[in-house]
């Protein structure tokens, strides 16, 4: 996967700001956007193979733009299940957008175009990066700068899975009804690695959706898990260093969390 | 309008909404840190309660042992560390390799 050669926006950006984007964090979008190529691949094919036409995966993530909704609601659909416990589900797991965006609401721009454009551009990553950088203006470039790149990284890598995913054909032989679960596990288990606090409430969580699984329309246990909270305890407050960029670049997967210092990793 | 449709509208709408809560609030709200830890520990819940139904269930039935075996591998490599790519065909392998030799 290549990164594209156009970034628009990024040499007129330079200029306005009269800050280049230090090599360091070019080197780590660089490899936050292979990642993210290589797990949007893998949606646009899962997508297709599951029996989605191939224009779905494509402007979903166009329109939608958020990994692990994407695939839940496309999970949930190719499941069987309605399209309210699809949109459901996927919106539950992006109302983290919303704190993000608080976060970073200073350092989008301050043209009314530039704030609903840049809203889009709200991530997991973006959102770790922007926060990593010290003064304004250089968090401004790292929002656009990692926002626009991982923007055209994941779409076209969406595309190309959707294309790939067409030309496999009957899937159920390469095992990849697994594919979906595993890449679920790729992006949370990291996270649950490094925070205990929420290991219960997803075990009990898992435990009442199957359960429920037999009785509930398909998509609905998965919505019932989040009785798992009433479990939660939020960590000990840790590490007062705040925010940096996602560093471990072996597990670029489930990027950082740029409100819990102690659980400094969250899905994307 | 197609069901499809009307989950990909729902869900761009729904989240370009969520994205546009801190540029339009700008700076005039924080979000207490419970209810920050509270939203990352719901996606985390969510995510795990897919993965367990995913690897385990079928038009609510059971799945049959290739996958839920499968997705064990692949949540053991994940554990340990290994890349994306290796998780995710290490469990689909897996599974390719129980079907091959004739598990459900």
């Amino acid at each position: 996967m290549r990164l594209p050669r156009r970034t628009p926006l990024r040499v007129p950006l330079r200029d306005r700001l009269r800050v280049s984007p230090d090599p360091a964090l070019l080197r780590d979008v660089l490899l936050v956007c292979l990642a993210s190529g290589v797990v949007g691949v893998s949606f646009g094919a899962i997508a297709v193979t599951g029996g989605l036409p191939v224009w779905v995966p494509v402007v979903m993530s166009l329109v939608v733009y958020a990994g692990s909704a994407q695939f839940s609601a496309v999970g949930v659909l190719l499941a069987g299940g309605g399209p309210v416990a699809a949109a459901a589900t996927g919106l539950v797991l992006n109302t983290r957008t919303a704190a993000y965006s608080l976060a970073v609401a200073g350092d989008i721009g301050r043209h009314r175009l530039t704030r609903l454009l840049g809203a889009h551009l709200v991530t997991d990553e973006t959102v770790a990066f922007t926060l990593a950088q010290s003064d304004p203006a250089r968090r401004r470039a790292a929002f656009w700068t990692s926002g626009l790149a991982l923007f055209a990284v994941w779409n076209t890598a969406v595309v190309v899975g959707a294309l790939a995913g067409q030309a496999l054909g009957d899937t159920s032989r390469y095992g990849l009804d697994a594919a979906f679960p595993a890449i679920l596990a790729a992006l949370v288990v990291p996270t649950l690695r490094k925070d205990a606090g929420v290991r219960r409430p997803a075990a009990l969580g898992a435990l009442l959706a199957l359960a429920a699984t037999p009785f509930l329309p398909t998509g609905v246990p998965v919505l019932i898990a989040l009785l798992g909270l009433f479990l939660y305890e939020p960590g000990e407050p840790g590490d007062p260093s705040g925010p940096s960029a996602p560093s471990d670049s072996s597990d670029p997967c489930a990027p950082y969390n740029p409100y819990d210092p102690y659980d400094p990793e969250v899905t994307r | 309008m197609s069901p499809t449709v009307a989950v990909v509208l729902a869900l761009a709408l729904g989240t370009y909404a969520f994205r546009l809560t801190g540029p339009v609030l700008h700076g005039r709200v924080t979000l207490p840190a419970r209810v920050q830890g509270l939203l990352s520990a719901g996606a985390v819940v969510l995510l795990v309660a897919l993965l367990a139904t995913g690897a385990l269930t079928e038009g609510g039935g059971f799945s049959g042992w290739a996958r839920p075996v499968g997705v064990l591998v692949g949540v053991g490599l994940a554990w340990r560390r290994a890349p994306f790519v290796v998780v995710v065909l290490g469990a689909a392998g897996a599974t390719a390799v129980l079907r091959g030799l004739g598990v459900g």
